[in-house]
């Protein structure tokens, strides 16, 4: 009961200028740099360190898609994960693969590794959905501690602090739970070099959401994307009653 | 020679028809057959899809770093790299680059070394700082060293606990490395060697613990005459007497801590001699060989970077209602920086694959021409890209007077281009005219090998030579006597040798894209013939050159006005004002 679980997913690399297609049927990818989504790296770091405090016997990374997925299951072996699995999508299954289809994955996977805590990135920066972690919890009738900044082990629960617009809510949930990683939880350490040759003899399994008995059918269907519109020029005024003359005229006032 | 067939066997038509134009024009298969190349050059070194993956991961973590945590714009001010940035270094495992894993290191071939140079090279002082440690300052135990020095030494430096540097340089020895005065004598007992003398422009001098340290020692040879020839040594800051200057103030790779290194009494076990007692020389010049290759993807990794910025900039800014991209000299630019890279790329790996292949003696010519082309070519392209920026290159808030700075020293350093340029002719002629080099005997070769090359060009050329091949006519003879007049030749025979295998490695990389299909590889074969076709011209012009009495060849008066200025050690015309009357 001992195994944390922490979902890592590659994504464009955020200092990448994304570009769109130009079919309009999503972003050029190919030849194009690609990391681990930066909330997955702080939600590897907290279950590594958790691990590291003899919390936790074994930290397992766990990535769904192509075969390059398995490079950024390596990233977070080198961080400190001891093994990883790699769900194999591909091709257009891949395309629609959403935050529905992966939480399944990982409800099946929390029960057929036993885990005892799962931690997950708040979101990904390619799509921005932030739902993957708590339809997780929901599919295991779990609790969940969402966009966690703190993180602290009390016996069999949890203690997460969360950022919430307010400000800062302190809960306590019961383990087995859902906790998904926020930017302030931590610094995640880099992958040394000398880690990454150690992480080559660790194991990556490979399997398929077939084996999980997960359907991986998107009920969604993206019909068009379009960069966001050019941002135009303001315009500057002299005085205050120009600004509200200005404001006026535009009807938003 | 095969030289020439292979690319034609990977079947890209088109791709031929270029090849074979080129290799026409230059007469390339005549330079294999004059030239010998170490290896082959063709197909271009691969390595495994294993390996490349391996060096995919490593790249990532590093270039994060570089981006994140080096401020090189501090490390310059402050002409220091501050403690946590170099811990960072050390944890990231980059003070072991090349140590084997047996001993803590990461082992990684010399491709991987090169490949992690790319992403060094972006802060010119850590890149020095690194190289001055690993690539030089404990290469001598790598390649050299008995197992127990390597036991002993080698953990505590890949780790970066040591740190260790390259004691070479004299204030009366730079170039002239043979003729350092550091001594090393023998106690009675015979177990420690004193050592005694000052070296200079010693990189991490200031703080290194591990030195390799080249002194004369005694040693008696085999005619029993007693001779002072070079030993290298492994020498510790902890065994006392050793003391260092202050850091030099530099133009350029200003965080990297230069300075004297002083030796009084300095004891030293005779364990630590490195290799043989009075071998030293041969190690130093082993050492300094094994690491030069690495400039090539260094230069590369710099020059990819600026076209990055500079093209960001002459994208957006407007003059005269246009993007500065529209304009012709800015668009040269571009073309130049992009051609330069390529071929430093291509040279690198190309290199680094020759050496990592198994069975390979040595590749140290090969490496001279890298360093020498990428040391230029990188000092050209960082002042152009400046250029295109205009004012606002020349100021500190943008990087380029940093780079340009910074890669000022690299056609001084490893080697200065002059005596790498002397090195690559006199192992090419010697390979050419299978004549064993000695004074005076430059000159017969370098007519030979000026006649062969225009036999192969099927034009026939007068060098003054009267007999048979192989007699020098007297006044040839008398002209060579003098070294300037030698050098000047030699400085074109090396510039066409670098031009040649530039060319040989372009189109060897550029062939296997095509015949593999890498993404842009028709940009790769625009590079290369438009590199070719330049090279091959600057290639006439200079054999023209090489021709003892071509109207091109103007060393008599180079020589002359030389003379003249040295003489006075100064400017001699009278002021264009000066008036007689």
């Amino acid at each position: 009961m001992s195994r944390v679980l922490v979902g890592v997913k590659r994504v464009i690399d955020y200092a990448v200028k994304v570009r769109v297609k130009p079919d309009h049927s999503g972003v050029v990818t190919d030849g194009v740099k690609h990391s681990m989504n930066p909330f997955c790296e702080i939600a590897v770091e907290e279950a590594v360190k958790l691990k590291e405090k003899k919390l936790f016997k074994e930290v397992v990374a766990v990535s769904c898609g192509p075969a390059q997925a398995t490079e950024t299951i390596r990233t977070a072996l080198a961080m400190g994960c001891d093994r990883g699995i790699h769900v194999e999508v591909t091709g257009k299954d891949y395309e629609s693969l959403g935050p529905l289809q992966v939480s399944k994955i990982f409800a099946a996977l929390a029960k057929k590794e036993e885990a005892s805590l799962v931690i997950l990135g708040k979101q990904a920066i390619d799509d921005d959905c932030n739902q993957t972690g708590q339809m997780t919890a929901a599919l295991l009738d779990w609790p969940q501690g969402t966009f966690a900044s703190e993180v602290e082990i009390e016996g069999d629960k949890v203690k997460v602090v969360r950022e919430i617009d307010g400000g800062l809510e302190t809960i306590k949930i019961n383990m087995p739970a859902v906790v998904t990683a926020d930017l302030r939880l931590n610094t995640p350490r880099y992958a040394t070099l000398p880690n990454i040759m150690k992480a080559k003899k660790k194991k990556i399994a490979n399997m398929k959401p077939a084996d999980l008995g997960v359907d991986i059918v998107s009920r969604l269907e993206v019909l068009r994307v379009d960069e966001p519109p050019t941002r135009l020029a303001g315009v500057k005024v002299e005085t205050v009653d120009d600004l509200v003359a200005k404001l006026k005229e535009s009807g938003t006032i | 020679r095969g030289g020439l067939l292979v690319p034609c066997c990977y079947g890209a038509a088109s791709f031929c028809s270029v090849v074979i134009d080129c290799c026409v024009n230059v007469g390339i298969l005549s330079y294999f057959i004059l030239f010998c190349f170490q290896a082959e050059c063709f197909p271009y070194p691969e390595i495994s899809n294993e390996e490349l993956e391996e060096i995919n991961s490593f790249v990532a973590p590093v270039e994060k770093f570089f981006a994140e945590d080096v401020d090189s714009k501090r490390i310059d001010h402050e002409a220091k790299i501050p403690p946590e940035t170099l811990n960072g270094l050390k944890e990231l495992g980059l003070f072991g680059i090349q140590v084997p894993e047996e001993y803590g290191g990461l082992g990684l071939s010399n491709t991987m070394y090169a490949r992690l140079g790319e992403i060094i090279s972006l802060d010119g002082s850590i890149a020095v700082t690194l190289a001055a440690h690993q690539a030089i300052g404990l290469k001598g135990l790598l390649i050299a060293g008995s197992e127990e020095q390597k036991a002993k030494y080698l953990p505590k430096l890949a780790s970066g606990e040591h740190v260790a540097a390259f004691c070479l340089t004299e204030p009366g020895s730079g170039s002239d490395a043979a003729s350092i005065q550091t001594k090393a004598s023998l106690s009675e007992d015979g177990k420690t060697y004193l050592l005694n003398g000052s070296k200079i422009w010693i990189s991490n001098g200031g703080f290194a613990d591990v030195m390799t340290v080249f002194a004369r020692t005694e040693v008696v040879g085999e005619d029993g005459v007693k001779k002072d020839k070079i030993s290298a040594f492994i020498v510790e800051r902890a065994f006392g007497g050793v003391t260092s200057g202050k850091p030099e103030d530099k133009l350029g790779i200003r965080g990297s801590n230069t300075c004297e290194v002083s030796f009084d009494n300095c004891p030293v076990p005779v364990e630590n001699v490195i290799g043989e007692v009075g071998g030293g020389f041969k190690v130093a010049m082993n050492i300094l060989n094994s690491g030069r290759f690495s400039m090539g993807s260094a230069g590369a990794g710099m020059i990819k970077k600026l076209i990055e910025m500079t093209a960001e900039y002459a994208g957006s800014r407007r003059q005269f209602g246009k993007h500065l991209s529209e304009f012709g000299m800015i668009q040269e630019k571009f073309a130049v920086m992009a051609q330069n890279a390529f071929v430093m790329e291509s040279m690198a790996y190309l290199t680094a694959g020759m050496m990592d292949r198994p069975g390979l003696s040595d590749c140290s010519l090969e490496a001279a021409m890298v360093k020498v082309f990428s040391s230029e070519g990188g000092w050209v392209c960082v002042s152009e890209a400046l250029q295109v920026l205009g004012g606002l290159g020349y100021t500190k808030n943008y990087p380029y007077e940093r780079y340009l700075r910074d890669c000022r020293i690299l056609l001084i350093f490893e080697g200065t281009n002059e005596i790498l340029r002397m090195y690559i002719a006199l192992t090419g002629l010697q390979y050419a005219g299978k004549v064993k080099m000695k004074k005076g005997n430059v000159g017969v070769v370098s007519e030979m090998l000026g006649k062969r090359l225009g036999e192969m060009f099927g034009r026939s050329r007068d060098l003054g030579l009267t007999g048979t091949d192989g007699v020098v006519h007297p006044a040839l003879a008398v002209r060579t006597q003098s070294i300037m007049d030698e050098q000047l030749i030699l400085k074109r025979v090396a510039d066409i040798l670098i031009n040649l295998y530039a060319m040989t490695a372009v189109l060897s990389r550029s062939s296997r894209s095509i015949s593999i299909g890498l993404r842009n590889h028709d940009h790769e074969v625009l590079l290369a013939n438009t590199f070719c076709t330049d090279a091959f011209f600057k290639n006439n012009y200079w054999m023209t050159q090489l021709q003892k009495n071509s109207l091109e060849n103007q060393d008599e008066n180079i020589k002359k006005i030389a003379r003249q200025v040295l003489e006075k050690r100064s400017y001699i015309c009278s002021h264009p004002l000066d008036r007689t009357f």
